[in-house]
Order: C-alpha cells, then sequence, then structure tokens
C-alpha cells in the first residue's frame, strides 16, 4: 500500500502537526519534564489499547478489560499486603494471571457459544465489578498500606534531572515495560502464524474456517491474552498511582478503543497494527493533556473523546469503502 | 474402459440427509486433465456432490475410487492431500489481506508453520503468479480488485497445492462476457498441465463451450452423461428440469388509437438522454445494452430514483413527475431491482411479511393493520405465483433464488400496478424457475393489463418474451427491434458494433 494512504502515516503526521502547534503556542512542551510525564500516561492505556487491538483485529469489541484490570490488581494487592509477600514480580505476574482467568470467561462464552463480544464483554465486566465490591472490598487501599515495592518499582527511573528550579523530573522504569509489551505484540502479530490468522479471523471467518484455522482456539489465545495485559496495566497503573482504589478506571473502556481505532484499527476487524496503536495511544493521552493544560472541565473531555471515536471511525470506514470499491 | 486413465470415481453414491435422499445412486467419474460439467439446477445435488468429493460429508452408502484404492470416505485432509480443492462461489478471500499473503496463507497453514517469514510469503507468491503466467501487484489489498482478479487469485491459490482436480461452484457468476473468455482460457491452460477441472454450473452457453463431458444430475440421481458433443442448450435444459420448454414468442397487436400506459417525452435525466418511449397495456418490452448505456439509471429513474429529470413522463395520458419512490408507487409503477438480495427483500423476514411489505400502508385505509385481511392476501399470493415452499411463515432466505424472485414479484403485484419494471429479472435464477417467472410475467401483462419494460442482459430472455427490444447505448435509444423481426445472433451482433 503506498505510504500516504497508510492510516500510520496519517496519523503520525497528525500528531506531529499537533505537538508543533502545541509547542509553539507554550514552548514548555518540549521541555523534558513534560515529555517525561506524557511518556508516563501512555503505558496504562498503551498496554490495555495492545489487548483492544489483538480483539479488533479478529473482529471482536471488548469493554470488559477496565474491570478485569481494576480486580486483577486490587485482589492481587490484596493478597500481597494479607500474606506480606515480597518483591515485584510475584503481583505483577499473580495479577497477569487473574486477568488471564477473567479473559477465559470471555472466552469461553465467545468461542464455544458464539456470542456477540460486546454482550459478553459488557456482561462480564459488569459481574466482575460487582463481585469486587460485593465481596473482596470496597476500601481504597493507599499509601500507607500499599507494598513498598510496587511504590519503589514506579519510583525507578532510566533518566531524570533537575528542573531551573531545582525540582527532580524523571522518566519512570515502567515504560519500558510498555515498550517491551508492544515489541512482542507486534512480533506476534506480525511474524507469527498465530498473528496472521487474528487477521484472517477478523478479514472473513468463514474462509478461515474453510482454511482450516482452529477459530475457537484463536478466540481462546486472543481474550485471555488481552485479560492477561489488562491485569498487567491494572497492576502498574496501582504501582504508578501508588494506591489501589477498586472503583477506579470507570469509562476508561471509551478512552482505550478510541486511542486503538485512532490509530487505524478497524471497528468491523482485519485491521490495525502495533505501531498504529502506539500512535493513536500518544494522541489520545496528548489531547487529553492539553485539555487539562488548558483547564477544559472533565466532562467536557468526553465529549472530546466521543468525538475522537466518531471522527476516527468515520475516517477508517471511508478508506475502507474507498479501497474496497 | 480403462481405468488407469480415471482420477476418481464415485460408484453408487448415497447420501441423505434427516431421511431425505440428496444423492441416490450416484456414480460419477472424473478422468485426468479433463473439463467435466456438472450440471444440474439449484437444489439437485451439486453442492453435496462436491462436499462428498472434497471430503466434508460422508456418503451414507457407495465407494468412492482412486488409483487402486477403494474408500468409504474421504477426509478433507486426505482429498486435499490426492489434490483436491474447490473454489467457492465466494473465493474463501481474505480481503483485508494482501494478494502476497492470501496465496501463501493456506500454504504455510497446511505446512504448520509457527512462524512467518515474508521472504518465503513472497516467494511463494511469485510461485503461484509464474504457475498461471499472471501478473498481479503483490503488494495490493484483495479486496481492491476486482472480481475476476479475485478469482484468478483464487484459482493460483488452489494450484499451489499440487492440484489434480480443481472444483470451481459457479465459477462465472459475477464475470462479464469477456472476463469468462479469461476465465476459460485460464482453465485450458490449467489442463495442459493435466489438472483435471470439474465445472459446476448450470449456464448452459457455457457448460457447452468450455466442457469436454457433462454429467447432468436431477433430484440426486444422474439423469444423463456423456461427451458434450452429444448435447445441446435444448437437451440440457430437457435434463436438469426434466420439461420441455418451448420457446414461443410473444407477439401483441397494439392497438395504437388507445391511451398509452406509458409515455415519455425527451426524456432526460443522469446517465440517460432524449428518451422517446410509447408504451401500452399488455406490452412487455425489452431494453438492453452494454455496461454503462444508461439502462440502469433510466430503470431507476422510472422508479422515482432520480430527482432532477427533465422531459415530460405521461401515465395514462396524464402527466406525472416521478420524483420519490413513494410518488412512483403511487402512479402504479412496481419495480424488481437486479439485486433482489439488497434492495428487495428482507431476508431473515418471513415470505408472508415481505409480500405484504409495500401494501401495509396502502391496502388498509385505517391507522391500524388489517392483519387478518392482510394474511389472506399473502397467502392467496403465495398460491398465485407458485412459491415453492411448505410455510409461508418461514424466512426468505430459506428459498431458492428463483422463488426469492418470485416473493418480489408478488410483493409488488399487490400493489395493484399498472407499469412493472423488472431489472434483471433472472439474474442467477436456474432455468426451471426461470421458465416459470417468465410464464408469470406474460400472465401478468394478459390478465392484470399491465405495461411490462424487461430491462436485461440476456438477450435469449429478451427475444421469446418481449413483443419488442429497445437497445439503449451512451444513454439513449439507439435501434428498436420488433418480436417478429427478433433474432438472438443479430442481437447480439449489434451490440458487438456499438463497443
Amino acid at each position: 500500500m503506498k505510504l500516504h494512504l497508510r492510516s500510520e502515516f496519517i496519523i503520525g503526521s497528525v500528531l506531529l502537526l499537533a505537538m508543533l502547534v502545541i509547542g509553539t503556542i507554550n514552548p514548555a512542551f518540549w521541555h523534558l519534564d513534560n515529555i517525561f510525564n506524557l511518556l508516563r500516561n501512555n503505558i496504562v492505556i498503551g498496554i490495555m489499547a495492545m489487548g483492544v487491538l489483538l480483539i479488533l483485529i479478529s473482529g471482536g469489541i471488548d469493554v470488559s478489560f477496565p474491570a478485569f484490570a481494576v480486580a486483577s490488581a486490587y485482589i492481587t494487592i490484596k493478597l500481597v499486603v494479607f500474606w506480606q509477600l515480597p518483591g515485584v514480580l510475584l503481583p505483577i505476574l499473580m495479577s497477569i494471571i487473574f486477568g488471564a482467568l477473567f479473559g477465559l470467561i470471555n472466552a469461553f462464552f465467545v468461542a464455544k457459544f458464539k456470542m456477540i463480544p460486546l454482550i459478553v464483554t459488557l456482561g462480564t465486566g459488569g459481574m466482575v465489578r460487582g463481585f469486587l465490591l460485593g465481596f473482596v472490598g470496597t476500601s481504597m487501599i493507599n499509601i500507607n498500606k500499599m507494598p513498598r515495592p510496587l511504590i519503589d518499582l514506579s519510583k525507578l527511573e532510566i533518566f531524570s534531572g533537575l528542573n531551573a528550579d531545582g525540582t527532580h523530573y524523571g522518566l519512570t522504569v515502567l515504560v519500558l515495560f510498555y515498550v517491551f509489551t508492544a515489541l512482542a505484540i507486534h512480533f506476534l502479530l506480525k511474524y507469527t502464524m498465530l498473528g496472521r490468522s487474528i487477521y484472517a479471523l477478523g478479514g472473513d471467518p468463514v474462509s478461515a474456517e474453510r482454511a482450516g484455522f482452529n477459530i475457537p482456539g484463536i478466540q481462546t489465545f486472543i481474550y485471555c491474552l488481552a485479560g492477561a495485559l489488562a491485569g498487567f496495566a491494572g497492576i502498574l497503573h496501582n504501582s504508578l498511582i501508588w494506591l489501589s482504589n477498586p472503583r477506579d478506571m470507570m469509562g476508561f473502556e471509551l478512552d482505550v478503543i478510541a486511542a486503538v481505532v485512532l490509530g487505524g484499527a478497524s471497528i468491523f476487524g482485519g485491521k490495525g497494527t502495533v505501531l498504529g496503536t502506539v500512535l493513536g495511544v500518544f494522541m489520545l493521552v496528548l489531547v487529553k493533556n492539553s485539555l487539562i493544560i488548558m483547564k477544559v472541565d472533565t466532562t467536557w473531555q468526553r465529549v472530546v473523546v466521543g468525538v475522537i471515536i466518531l471522527a476516527a471511525t468515520a475516517i477508517t470506514a471511508y478508506r475502507d469503502k474507498k479501497t474496497n470499491a | 474402459m480403462n481405468k488407469t486413465e480415471d482420477f476418481i470415481s464415485l460408484e453408487h453414491v448415497h447420501k441423505s440427509f434427516a431421511g431425505v435422499h440428496a444423492l441416490n445412486d450416484l456414480s460419477l467419474t472424473i478422468k485426468k486433465g479433463e473439463i467435466h460439467c456438472l450440471a444440474g439446477e439449484n437444489g439437485s445435488g451439486k453442492s453435496t456432490l462436491i462436499k462428498v468429493i472434497s471430503g466434508i460429508h460422508a456418503p451414507s452408502e457407495g465407494v468412492i475410487r482412486i488409483g487402486d484404492k477403494r474408500l468409504k470416505r474421504l477426509t478433507p485432509k486426505q482429498a486435499i492431500a490426492l489434490g483436491v480443492q474447490v473454489i467457492y462461489q465466494d473465493f474463501s478471500l481474505f480481503a483485508n489481506l494482501t494478494v502476497a499473503e492470501n496465496l501463501a496463507l493456506n500454504t504455510n497453514l497446511a505446512q504448520n508453520k509457527k512462524f512467518v517469514s515474508w521472504k518465503n510469503v513472497y516467494a511463494l507468491a511469485r510461485e503461484a503468479m509464474a504457475k498461471l503466467q499472471i501478473d498481479i501487484d503483490l503488494n495490493k489489498e484483495v479486496g481492491s480488485l476486482p472480481v475476476a482478479q479475485k478469482q484468478l487469485i483464487a484459482i493460483a491459490r488452489a494450484l499451489m497445492f499440487n492440484a489434480r482436480l480443481i472444483i470451481m461452484d459457479e465459477p462465472t457468476t459475477a464475470l462479464t462476457g469477456k472476463e469468462v473468455q479469461v476465465l476459460f482460457d485460464i482453465v485450458r491452460q490449467i489442463q495442459k498441465d493435466g489438472i483435471a477441472v470439474l465445472f459446476v454450473s448450470h449456464k448452459m452457453r457455457e457448460m457447452l463451450d468450455i466442457s469436454e463431458r457433462i454429467t447432468v444430475i436431477r433430484n440426486g440421481i444422474k439423469v444423463a452423461e456423456g461427451p458434450t458433443t452429444d448435447f445441446d442448450e435444448k437437451l440440457l435444459t430437457y435434463h436438469m428440469t426434466g420439461q420441455e420448454f418451448t420457446n414461443e414468442k410473444y407477439m401483441l397487436e397494439v392497438d395504437a388509437k388507445e391511451t398509452p400506459r406509458l409515455e415519455a417525452h425527451n426524456y432526460c435525466g443522469k446517465g440517460f438522454q432524449n428518451i422517446n418511449l410509447c408504451l401500452h397495456k399488455k406490452e412487455v418490452i425489452g431494453i438492453t445494452g452494454l455496461l454503462g448505456s444508461g439502462r440502469t439509471e433510466l430503470a431507476k429513474a422510472f422508479f422515482g430514483m432520480q430527482k432532477d429529470t427533465k422531459g415530460q413522463l405521461l401515465i395514462d395520458g396524464k402527466q406525472v413527475q416521478l420524483s420519490s419512490i413513494s410518488e412512483a408507487i403511487k402512479n402504479g409503477i412496481a419495480y424488481v431491482p437486479e439485486d433482489r438480495l439488497s434492495e428487495g427483500l428482507f431476508l431473515s423476514q418471513s415470505i408472508k411479511r415481505n409480500i405484504l411489505a409495500t401494501t401495509l400502508d396502502s391496502g388498509d385505509s385505517s391507522f391500524f393493520i388489517d392483519k387478518k385481511g392482510a394474511a389472506e392476501r399473502a397467502t392467496r399470493m403465495v398460491a398465485e405465483i407458485g412459491i415453492k415452499t411448505n410455510n409461508p411463515e418461514n424466512p426468505v432466505n430459506t428459498l431458492s433464488g428463483g422463488n426469492q424472485q418470485k416473493v418480489v414479484l408478488g410483493k409488488w403485484l399487490l400493489t395493484n400496478a399498472k407499469i412493472l419494471i423488472l431489472n434483471g429479472p433472472t439474474v442467477g435464477v436456474d432455468i426451471g424457475s426461470k421458465a416459470e417467472i417468465h410464464k408469470r410475467i406474460r400472465n401478468i401483462a394478459q390478465e392484470g393489463d399491465l405495461a411490462v419494460i424487461m430491462f436485461s442482459d440476456d438477450i435469449h430472455e429478451l427475444v421469446h418474451n418481449c413483443n419488442r427490444i429497445i437497445i439503449m447505448h451512451k444513454g439513449e435509444f439507439v435501434d428498436e427491434i420488433p418480436a417478429r423481426a427478433a433474432e438472438e445472433n443479430d442481437i447480439n451482433n449489434r451490440l458487438k458494433e456499438l463497443v
């Protein structure tokens, strides 16, 4: 496909333009302090977006992942506190496994009963949130109860420096987690048969079946992986904000789906790339960040995100119509 | 018969679904490297037979013989290993992937690869293209290609698996005449490599053109078999349908003094201009032309689907302006679209509801729907136009193409139309239903005092059903031929001269 038609190129250009405009209006934008902060805000949305990307490419949709992220992380941290578990590796692994198990519920209904993913994930998302508040707990685990290693992890910095006024800034090591996740998903999608089978499934399920792909197997894999990524994002989120709140991430699904669609993935399946998604996530974070700096009310931020979804979907639909004419 | 020449033989194969015989004592032999036609109407058992050969269905009785082996059944894997490849009507391609990946994906999957080497993908794709001697941009998305190229890719992909027999299911449905010729050249080229082709179709001219041998099945039973030279169109039709069809032309003396049903004077619009037409009741006229001749635009304009038309249009001597569909319906115009699936029917709704769809608000004067009356009207219509179903409450997508077309027809007949516009009335309909639809159209015109305009590519259909035929070119009427002078070859030649 020609370069200028690729959605990555378009979103990349728009992103660059937006950064130049914002940077001209407010030169402080280019300061490393701000750039690091932007990158930090990419981590959680970005990792969840990778899961959503997989599911969108396969022709499905997922709205349960914020619930899974919150539940996996909150249960993990409760257990870590209760059993006095050490380190960061174990909690992260636990949260990933919880997430994958939640994902398995989605997979069961989608792959086995061929139910519509939107309905399934609406149901499981609501259910998991309800169980979490009903059986696990309703109170926040705040900084004085949070496991120290998790807090210390987010304080670890790859780069750091001092502002002119002497205050400290730095880039958290958790950014690397996002980078590695994105690279791994990119490799999966581009260089494995399993990855290509996800595109095939999203492109034409009947043809994929005739070609001999194991469709329920593929679906089980992606819904579990998306759950695992949500669990991963959830625990990193808590590490970054130094607390765990069972009522967190309400309405997050809209932001993440907006970012993925903005990155060129098709709501109708079969299309999408990791690079596009990374750019889409950055764009969304940039927009939301700018809105906050401009002191726009949070309710209006939801309007903006909604508009982004509509605009991005309209553009991709138009693109598909043109190429498939 | 020399058995070493045979590639695959089915011997006395039976297959039944829930007690219904889909295949009944059927024997079929496909020789190595031959082009064999499997002819039959919709529902004759063609698809079941394909599925037995490709290993999807196990026969209930009978033997499949390949070389010296005699097997009870094939599995899909065995069939592929033996070199059996099916090209489905929809090609089973992935529109969202590139040409290269479409060509290589199935091979990589069959080899149980876990990782993708893109170098290998392109190498495989180039190899596939070379085999067919075709050249399509490997980086293009398949969804952006025209149908004919998609088909070539599907064929190229099939050849990747050391194919010995390629089964093509209704391969010419979506192709233009020229593209069909290209396809036939490719099929003959494949044959030179010793690959047999089983051509599954119900289009007679094409079958007689391409094949060397023909097997005709009807209701799961083989009714005829032999070299193509033994068959002609009439005989094939007889075997496929079990009936003889007389091709009587529709001759009609029009009373010129009578007020015409439809008159057009210098009627102009997008895609057509200077249309002058005088159409009387009981007339069935045919309008044909090449692709882009403007006939589809004209058909749609008559049905109020074009807003800004110029010139005069009179119905029963009264001037009308048809700028919306509802106005066209009000003025007594009924329209059966070319693509009945997307334009004319609600597929998942019942037959009854579909028939009533256009009349629910015009049939009743009251605010509420007269359910009982409506149901009676629908049932009467189902019987009148001969829709084959055991329950009119069944959804329309359970019907065959021909019967679906009858539903569209019936729907419009209930509107008490004066002018019936048919756009490609029998596209994709098999011969039996075709003849029946033609008979109904004549009856409707005669008994209902209707004027019918038939827009069609099928010259054969026009010659035998219209009392005059008009040829359209570049948006204008360029020729008119009365039924008694109409000859299929002559009209085809006139059309060719227009290119």
